[in-house]
């Protein structure tokens, strides 16, 4: 193999270790709002309806090392979130994705609301043509007994 | 139509009748983990007597990796001596127990090892990284890794001699290449 061969697959093992996200140093600054950012779509393990950002547990503590470690480390939130996915499956992710059988929890409550102004708009069509339907009549009353009606209510 | 409405409204209680059922039926914490059939996360951590404990230097065994902690009652206490048993049992047929600390106190745990006289490999996981990698959510939860080291069983809570025996009977029946 020539020097300049065996050069070249010593600088590319050294990019490769610095790739790696095991051995890579740090290399920019990580904010603590991405960290917020990944840690709050996640799930805590441990808790009830907790994301990983709001559990004060120690497990929720060492998942948000471990996405500020792999963000350190040069991969992208969505790169992040999909590393717990792989392992913890869907059910880390606090809202659901949509896709696939998923699709129903986004659309039951729109068709819920849907159909439930549907039904509004029928029943108050129905009552107000009832309404209209059964307009009080006029009641033809002779005058004498009108006049008999108004004095009586006026002389109380 | 007005008959058809005085029916309408019962039954379209029916499916959230059965939607509860189901929900109420069905364990919350039994999730069904991504990494059954795939390679085991590789991991090296050190052991409470300071050696490295490695998955790759137990490759072509039937390794039992389980997660625990001192603080986990009392699952992990009743599993412990089962645990124990069952690896002096199989260690000679190329079995291995692997046991992984997980949240703990050194302390704490190095106590918990004494007192069941643990002699399969115990290490602590400091960091979570490897409790992570294996998506685990509490303790304790077992996993039977194939003589290829393919993550294939998960058990979750304390592990009985018959769920110990059923999972690595059937992983050393199986024609394994180291």
């Amino acid at each position: 193999m020539s020097r300049l061969g065996l050069r070249l697959l010593t600088s590319l093992f050294f990019l490769s270790a610095a790739v790696s996200p095991v051995t890579a140093q740090p290399a920019a600054p990580v904010s603590e709002e991405t960290v917020h950012e990944v840690a709050a779509q996640l799930r805590c393990v441990v808790c009830q309806n907790l994301s990983v950002a709001d559990s004060p547990s120690e497990m929720a503590s060492q998942m948000r090392a471990i996405i500020r470690d792999r963000l350190a480390a040069g991969e992208r939130p969505a790169e992040v979130r999909q590393y717990f996915v792989d392992r913890y499956g869907e059910w880390i992710l606090l809202s659901p994705p949509r896709r696939g059988f998923n699709l129903l929890v986004w659309l039951v409550p729109l068709v819920a609301v849907g159909v439930g102004l549907v039904t509004v708009a029928v029943l108050v069509r129905r009552w107000t043509r009832h309404l209209r339907d059964h307009r009080p009549t006029r009641v033809d009353v002779d005058p004498a007994m009108s006049e008999r009606i108004r004095r009586e209510v006026e002389g109380e | 139509m007005r008959r058809l409405w005085r029916w309408l409204i019962p039954l379209a209680v029916l499916p959230v009748l059965a939607l509860l059922a189901y929900g109420f039926r069905v364990d919350p914490r039994d999730i069904p983990s991504p990494l059954i059939g795939r390679p085991a996360p590789a991991f090296g951590l050190a052991t409470f007597e300071g050696t490295p404990l490695s998955l790759a230097a137990h490759r072509g065994k039937v390794v039992v990796l389980n997660f625990w902690a001192s603080w986990c009652q009392p699952a992990c206490y009743e599993e412990a001596p089962i645990l124990e048993r069952n690896w002096r049992e199989y260690r000679d047929r190329g079995v291995v127990v692997v046991g992984v600390d997980i949240q703990d106190r050194r302390e704490a745990a190095e106590k918990f090892v004494r007192e069941f006289g643990l002699t399969f490999p115990n290490a602590q996981d400091l960091t979570g990284a490897v409790s992570v990698d294996y998506g685990v959510y509490g303790v304790p939860e077992t996993f039977f890794l194939d003589r290829q080291g393919r993550t294939r069983f998960k058990h979750v809570g304390a592990v009985t001699d018959a769920v110990f025996r059923a999972n690595v009977d059937r992983l050393l029946a199986e024609p394994g290449s180291p």
